[in-house]
C-alpha cells in the first residue's frame, strides 16, 4: 500500500516537473513577446516614425498577444502547483509521517512553499511578471531533488520522531519560500534599477511594477515571514531540548540559522530605524537571503553536525 | 599660517560620558549585532571542542602549526572565546542602555494625549472636507473609541492617535531579548551537564564520580545534585530490515529517588527524556559490550564483566580494548564485535546489520605491559601496544573460548549499553519565556499601525489622517471615516 502510495508521489512530482517546464516556457515566450513588440510594429510601419516609438512605446505595444500567453503561464503554474501539492502529501502518505524527513523531502516541499507564496502574493500584487524566475526557481529545486537527492520513501529515524518535526521544519520550509520570494523580488528591483539608471526602461519591462512598489513588496515579504523564522528557530530550539538535551549548541546549522536571523535583523532595522530603501535594502535583502540558501545547501551536504541526517 | 586651535578640556567624566553615548547608540547596537553574526562564522567552519574534540585532535595531527595559530585565535572554541563573548556582552549592556530610557520615556508618554489639532489640515497625507450636516463630531467621537484611538477634543476639533502598540511591541521585544541572554547566563552559571555510559543490568547513583564526564557552572554548587539512584532494566533498539536505519530506541530504567526506597518504572526515548525534578536524562547514544572472562595459565580468573565497545559504522561494526591488568604478564585484546557477521571480499569481516543475529568478537592478543601504572591518562577503547608484543589473533562465537600461551578468553555473550546524558539546566525557563515575549512583541511592532487622524468642524468639516511609518491601508480607512461621518452607513 505505501509503495502505491510512493508511485503516486513521484509520477505527480515528475508530472509537476513537466507542467512547471511548460509554464516556465509561456512566461519566456510571454517576455520575449513583450520585448519583439515594438519591432514588429516599427517593421509594419516601415520604420516611419522611429520617434515616436522611442517617446512612447507602451502605446504601440500590442499586449492582447502576451496577455493569452501569460494567462497560460498562470495556469501551468497552479496545475504545477496542485501536482506537488498531491505529489508531497503523497509521499507524506507512502512513509507514514510528515513529508520532510530528508532533503530530497525538504526540497519538495520547500519548492511547494516558494509556489504557493508567489501564487498568494499574485493575488494582491501584480507578479506575473516575476513568473519568469519563480518557475526557473521552482524546477532547479525540483530537478535537483528528483536526480540528485532522491531517496526511497522510508520510516525516519528515532531522533526526528517528534510533533516538533511538524512544526519546526514546516515553519522553516514556509519561511524560506518567503524569503527566496523577497529575495527573487529584490534581485528584479536591482535588475531593473540598473537599468533604469542606464536611461529608460526596455519595453518588456514598461508593464512592470514601479521601482517603489517592488521596494516595498519585498519588506512586507521579509517583515510578513520574520517572526514566523523567529518561531521556526525557537520551535528548534525547544526540541533540541528534548532531543540532545540542549537547547542551544552552535551546530552549524543553528549558526547559520542565527546569521540569517541576524541578517535580517538588521535588514529590518535599516529599513525601519535608519531608512534605507531602494538599491542597498535591496542588497541587504539579497545577502540575508543568500545565508538561508547557504545554510540549506552547505550545512546538510558538505556540512558536519547534528542536522547532517537529512539523508544524504 | 599654524595656529594653536583651543580643545576643549572633556575630562575623564566627559570621556565616560561620551563613550556610553557612543556604545548605547542604536548605531552601535546595529554594529554590534552584525558583529556578532559574522563572528559566529568561523565556529560553523572548524571543529569545535565543545562539539568534536577529536576532530580537533585529528586537526593538529594533520597540521599542528596551523592549528597551534588557529587556536591562538580561539578558533576551536569560538563561542567561548575573550572576543566573542566580548562582542555580546557590548551587545548587551548596548541594548540596556538603548532600550530602558527608551522604555521609561515611552511608559510616561502612555498617559500623555496626543497633541492638539495643528492649523493647516490640508497638508496632509489624507484631506477631504464637506459642508456640515450635524452631529460630525459625536459621531466622530464614537467611531474613533470605537476603533480605540486616544482622542483630544478641543475647540470643535479632534486630535485622535493610535498605534501605541508597535512602539510597546518594539521595547518589549528587546527587553525580552535581555531576558533571553539573562537566561542562557543563568544556565552557563548554575547549571550542569554529564554523561555516563551503562551496560543494560547496571545501576547509576548521582554522585561525581558515577560520570564519565561531568562539567559544572561556575556557580554550581555540588551538594546540588539531585538524589538518585537508576538502574538500567531493559534496551530495545528495532532497524528498517531494508536500509538498517534505526527506527525507535525504548529504554526501561527503575528510578528511586529521594528516599532511595520507592521503586518507580520509567520509559526514556530519544525525543522524551526523564525528568526528576529540574534535572533530566536523555538518552543519547547506545551500542553493544561483548561480555567475556579473561584466565591466566593456572586458571585463575584474572577479569571478568562486559566491555563497552565504541560503534564505527550503520550496522554497529565496533571497536574497543579489552584490559587484563592483572593476569601474569598482563594481557590486553584489541578488538572487534559484530553483531551479523559477514565476510565481504574487499573489507573482510564486517557487520550486516546493526542487530546481534549472528555476533562475533574478532581479537588480536597483545602480551607485555599496558602501560596503566604511570598514571599517564589512556582511552578505555585503545590500547597502547608500544611495550607489548601480538601473540594471538582469533574470531570468537558466543560461548567460544580461545586459549593463547599465557592464558584463556571466553566471549560468553553481550548486552547492550546505552549512554545517558544527565542536565540540569533552569536557566532554559527564562530563555523560553524571553524568547516567546520576544515573538508576541515582534509580532505587535511589526504589524501594528499606527494612525494620526483629525477632524475639525468649523464652517466646513476638515478630517484630515496620517500613516506614521507608511503603514499601509489609511486611504481605505478614512474613506470609510468619510462614509460614516456624512452618514452615509
Amino acid at each position: 500500500m505505501s509503495n502505491t502510495w510512493a508511485y503516486i508521489s513521484n509520477y505527480s512530482i515528475y508530472s509537476a516537473l513537466a507542467v512547471f517546464t511548460l509554464s516556465f516556457l509561456a512566461h519566456a515566450v510571454e517576455t520575449a513577446w513583450a520585448v519583439k513588440a515594438p519591432e514588429r510594429e516599427l517593421a509594419s510601419m516601415g520604420g516611419s516614425a522611429p520617434s515616436q516609438i522611442a517617446t512612447n512605446p507602451s502605446k504601440i505595444l500590442d499586449y492582447k498577444a502576451t496577455e493569452k500567453i501569460a494567462r497560460i503561464a498562470t495556469a501551468m503554474m497552479i496545475l504545477g502547483f496542485l501536482l506537488l501539492f498531491t505529489g508531497v502529501i503523497a509521499r507524506g502518505v507512502s512513509a507514514g509521517r510528515v513529508p520532510w524527513g530528508n532533503m530530497y523531502e525538504f526540497s519538495i516541499t520547500g519548492a511547494l512553499a516558494f509556489c504557493a507564496a508567489y501564487l498568494a502574493a499574485l493575488q494582491k500584487y501584480n507578479l506575473r511578471w516575476l513568473g519568469l524566475l519563480v518557475s526557473f526557481g521552482i524546477l532547479l529545486t525540483l530537478g535537483t531533488a528528483v536526480t540528485v537527492l532522491y531517496v526511497p520513501s522510508a520510516p525516519l529515524v528515532p531522533a526526528l520522531k517528534s510533533v516538533w518535526l511538524i512544526i519546526h521544519v514546516i515553519t522553516a520550509i514556509i519561511s524560506g519560500g518567503v524569503f527566496l520570494l523577497a529575495n527573487a523580488i529584490a534581485a528584479a528591483y536591482l535588475y531593473l534599477d540598473s537599468m533604469e539608471s542606464k536611461g529608460e526602461r526596455s519595453a518588456w519591462a514598461k508593464p512592470l511594477p514601479s521601482l517603489d512598489a517592488l521596494d516595498q513588496l519585498s519588506y512586507r515579504l521579509v517583515a510578513l515571514v520574520f517572526p514566523l523564522w523567529s518561531f521556526s528557530v525557537i520551535a528548534g530550539a525547544i526540541w533540541a531540548e528534548a532531543a540532545w538535551g540542549r537547547y542551544w549548541g552552535w551546530d552549524p546549522k543553528e549558526t547559520w540559522a542565527f546569521i540569517t536571523w541576524v541578517a535580517y535583523a538588521a535588514y529590518l532595522h535599516a529599513r525601519v530605524t535608519v531608512g534605507w530603501r531602494g538599491r542597498r535594502a535591496a542588497w541587504l535583502c539579497l545577502f540575508a537571503g543568500s545565508t538561508f540558501l547557504f545554510n540549506y545547501v552547505y550545512v546538510n551536504i558538505w556540512g558536519s553536525g547534528k542536522h547532517t541526517y537529512s539523508g544524504l | 599660517m599654524s595656529q594653536d586651535i583651543q580643545i576643549p578640556e572633556i575630562g575623564s567624566v566627559g570621556l565616560l560620558r561620551y563613550a556610553w553615548r557612543a556604545l548605547t547608540s542604536m548605531r552601535t547596537a546595529l554594529i554590534l549585532l552584525l558583529l556578532l553574526g559574522v563572528a559566529s562564522i568561523p565556529g560553523s567552519i572548524f571543529p569545535q571542542r565543545t562539539q568534536n574534540p577529536i576532530a580537533v585532535g585529528d586537526s593538529y595531527k594533520n597540521s599542528p602549526e596551523l592549528s597551534r595559530w588557529l587556536d591562538r585565535f580561539y578558533m576551536f572554541d569560538v563561542y567561548g572565546s575573550p572576543w566573542f563573548s566580548a562582542i555580546y556582552i557590548l551587545l548587551f549592556i548596548s541594548l540596556i542602555g538603548c532600550v530602558l530610557p527608551r522604555a521609561i520615556e515611552h511608559f510616561n508618554g502612555a498617559r500623555a494625549l496626543p497633541p492638539a489639532t495643528p492649523k493647516n489640515l490640508n497638508r496632509m497625507e489624507f484631506y477631504a472636507t464637506w459642508v456640515p450636516v450635524g452631529n460630525e463630531i459625536e459621531t466622530a467621537k464614537r467611531w474613533l473609541k470605537a476603533k480605540r484611538f486616544r482622542i483630544l477634543e478641543r475647540d470643535g476639533a479632534i486630535s485622535a492617535e493610535k498605534g501605541f502598540l508597535r512602539e510597546t511591541g518594539n521595547l518589549l521585544f528587546h527587553l525580552a531579548l535581555i531576558l533571553v541572554l539573562l537566561g542562557i547566563s543563568f544556565s552557563s552559571l548554575f547549571g550542569m551537564r554529564g554523561e555516563a555510559i551503562l551496560n543494560v543490568g547496571e545501576r547509576f547513583v548521582n554522585t561525581p564520580t558515577s560520570y564519565d564526564s561531568l562539567a559544572y557552572g561556575k556557580l554550581f554548587k555540588e551538594g546540588k545534585l539531585e538524589k538518585f539512584i537508576i538502574s538500567v532494566d531493559k534496551f530495545d533498539a528495532q532497524y528498517n530490515l531494508l536500509t538498517s536505519a534505526p527506527e525507535d530506541y525504548t529504554l526501561n530504567v527503575s528510578l528511586k529517588r529521594g528516599d532511595l526506597v520507592t521503586v518507580e518504572k520509567h520509559v526514556i526515548k530519544v525525543n522524551s527524556p526523564l525528568a526528576i525534578a529540574s534535572t533530566k536524562i536523555y538518552l543519547q547514544a547506545n551500542g553493544y559490550s561483548p561480555v567475556v572472562t579473561v584466565r591466566d595459565s593456572n586458571g585463575d580468573v584474572a577479569l571478568q564483566g562486559a566491555v563497552p565497545f565504541l560503534p564505527q559504522d550503520a550496522n554497529l561494526r565496533s571497536i574497543g580494548a579489552i584490559k587484563a591488568p592483572d593476569a601474569q604478564p598482563q594481557v590486553g585484546f584489541l578488538g572487534s564485535f559484530l553483531p551479523t557477521y559477514e565476510r565481504s571480499g574487499s573489507d573482510g569481516a564486517v557487520s550486516a546489520f546493526p542487530q546481534a543475529l549472528d555476533p562475533r568478537l574478532l581479537l588480536s592478543v597483545w602480551s607485555g605491559d599496558l602501560g596503566l601504572d604511570d598514571g599517564t591518562p589512556q582511552s578505555v577503547y585503545r590500547i597502547d601496544t608500544s611495550s607489548m608484543s601480538q601473540i594471538g589473533l582469533k574470531a570468537l562465537k558466543p560461548g567460544e573460548t580461545y586459549v593463547y600461551s599465557t592464558g584463556s578468553i571466553t566471549f560468553e555473550g553481550y548486552v547492550q549499553w546505552v549512554n545517558l546524558q544527565i542536565v540540569d539546566d533552569s536557566g532554559k525557563n527564562f530563555a523560553l519565556l524571553g524568547a516567546i515575549i520576544a515573538i508576541l512583541g515582534l509580532l505587535a511592532s511589526l504589524f501594528t499601525r499606527r494612525r494620526r487622524v483629525w477632524i475639525r468642524v468649523g464652517e466646513n468639516v476638515e478630517i484630515a489622517g496620517l500613516a506614521k511609518n507608511g503603514a499601509p491601508g489609511l486611504e481605505q480607512e478614512m474613506a470609510l471615516f468619510e462614509r460614516i461621518l456624512k452618514g452615509e452607513r
